[in-house]
């Protein structure tokens, strides 16, 4: 957001560097199921991102005082490895991660129907293997797949992704450069059923218009993710189930 | 109830997925929304007369009053005893509800850490605060044998339809075998015997969505343990 570069981040033909138009989001691949010992967990990957989420529980609360007699809480580590930048992270939790995780936990309360478990906690625990940019997306988009693969109850699954503005365009979902030497970057996290908004944030300056332009952007390509999520759930099972009968 | 129907539409479905919107009635793991009925939870859609429902595919075991569970003594208070039944939330077993008569202080000596019990959950109110009881025909404490764990959701495959592959592993096997509700299966017999019928139990836990499952199980036990006339086994209640 803040640096300078010479670099032409979109050319004249609005094409931007890794060769996509301004409102073509990176592809993405999502895997549900990857991880034996937790109950839950999703693979994620959106352009050079890769991102491994997994859930436990519900289960009893750990500490004690943070237990709430109505519902559940969600407890989100989101966390970013040593070796997912190119210069080392230091590791460990910092300002930004702590952060994340509350972000995280707060649009994913919103879905999950967290009254059906008092006093009890969900875990779920976000792992940046590498990154490029959008990675709050990105984690809370595998979080919410991997919450859906724990068997736990909730209203819809959660996609997020990005929008921004570089090189005075309007952008969806911007890579590392982008994000570096652009003007703004707008992560947005939908409830596709009703579109009610569970994270939005802005980074930077944008007018109203370009704003709204790139709420606009985001809300379709949060629906394209949303397809794609629900796509790898139900491949989990529908692999094994081939003329099956149910007896119940 | 929901079984018959399950057959037909088996349609897996997601958190927020529209399951219908013509006005029947929402039933379990489902929520309504404008009069739409929606899926809360991974599973496969079922619909019984004018009700859509979802049976899930995983998830966590939670106590129903009378379920028969196993579960395992985690902790000894003065006056009850804390036990793990898979749940979200501990069960405490009140010396009330045991068939010994305890001393207050005296809890040790009849139940110790780790031991495995059978137990029946007697209440879950509603802010999920769980009781569960030994005093009923059946209920004890287990000595020997194996446990084997399996994800809850895949305790019925292992019973078959009206108890049917059960019976057709015990009649084979000639162990006794205990499944409970919350995924927790003892199984007791002769060595040999025991190790065959977990492994039994594992396949049909591994191949939990396919069909036919009872011949193929059948078939396994046979090529494992070739079959003497041992029809006359007694039958453990399960």
């Amino acid at each position: 957001m803040s640096g300078h570069t010479d670099m032409v981040l979109v050319d004249e033909n609005g094409m931007r560097i890794d060769g996509r138009t301004a409102e073509e989001h990176r592809p993405v691949l999502i895997e549900a199921g990857v991880l034996s010992n937790a109950d839950g967990s999703a693979y994620l990957e959106i352009g050079k991102n890769k991102v491994l989420a997994a859930v436990y529980g519900p289960r009893e609360c750990h500490p004690r005082h943070l237990q709430d007699p109505n519902k559940a809480i969600i407890q989100c580590k989101y966390n970013m490895e040593a070796f997912s930048v190119s210069d080392r992270k230091r590791p460990g939790p910092d300002r930004r991660s702590i952060e994340i995780s509350k972000l995280i936990s707060e649009a994913l309360e919103k879905v999950v129907l967290t009254e059906l478990f008092p006093r009890a906690s969900i875990d779920v625990y976000i792992e940046i293997l590498q990154a490029n940019a959008g990675t709050r997306c990105a984690g809370l988009t595998a979080a919410s797949v991997a919450l859906a693969d724990a068997g736990i109850p909730m209203r819809d699954i959660v996609p997020a992704i990005a929008a921004g503005k570089a090189d005075g365009h309007v952008l969806l979902d911007l890579n590392k450069e982008e994000d570096n030497y652009g003007q703004a970057d707008v992560p947005l996290a939908i409830v596709p059923s009703t579109d009610d908004i569970v994270l939005l944030q802005m980074d930077g300056n944008m007018t109203r218009e370009e704003f709204d332009h790139a709420i606009d952007l985001a809300y379709g390509a949060c629906h394209e993710v949303y397809d794609l999520q629900k796509a790898a759930l139900k491949k989990r099972y529908s692999k094994t189930s081939k003329g099956a009968d149910s007896d119940e | 109830m929901e079984k018959r129907n399950a057959k037909f539409t088996r349609e897996i479905v997601v958190p927020g997925d529209l399951l219908d919107d013509s006005g029947m009635e929402s039933g379990n793991n489902t929520y309504t929304l404008n009069g739409n009925v929606y899926a809360n939870i991974l599973g496969v859609k079922s619909v019984f007369q004018n009700t859509v429902s979802v049976i899930p595919l995983g998830g966590r075991y939670m106590p129903s009053t009378g379920d028969t569970v196993i579960g395992v003594i985690i902790d000894i208070g003065p006056s009850n005893w804390l036990v793990d039944i898979n749940a979200p939330y501990p069960a405490p077993l009140h010396v009330n509800e045991v068939p010994w008569k305890v001393e207050f202080g005296d809890t040790s000596r009849y139940l110790g850490l780790g031991n495995v019990v059978l137990l029946k959950v007697l209440m879950v109110d509603e802010s999920k605060k769980i009781q569960v009881t030994m005093k009923d025909s059946g209920l004890r404490k287990i000595e020997g044998g194996e446990l084997v764990e399996i994800p809850h959701s895949k305790v019925s495959r292992v019973i078959g339809k009206s108890g049917s592959m059960i019976q057709m592993i015990k009649n084979m096997t000639d162990c006794r075998i205990f499944v409970g509700q919350n995924g927790r299966i003892w199984v007791d017999g002769d060595d040999e015997n025991t190790t065959v019928t977990v492994e039994a139990i594992k396949m049909i836990e591994s191949n939990a969505q396919s069909s036919n499952l009872t011949e193929k199980v059948k078939a396994f036990i046979e090529s494992k343990l070739p079959q003497t006339s041992d029809d006359d086994v007694e039958d453990e209640e399960e």
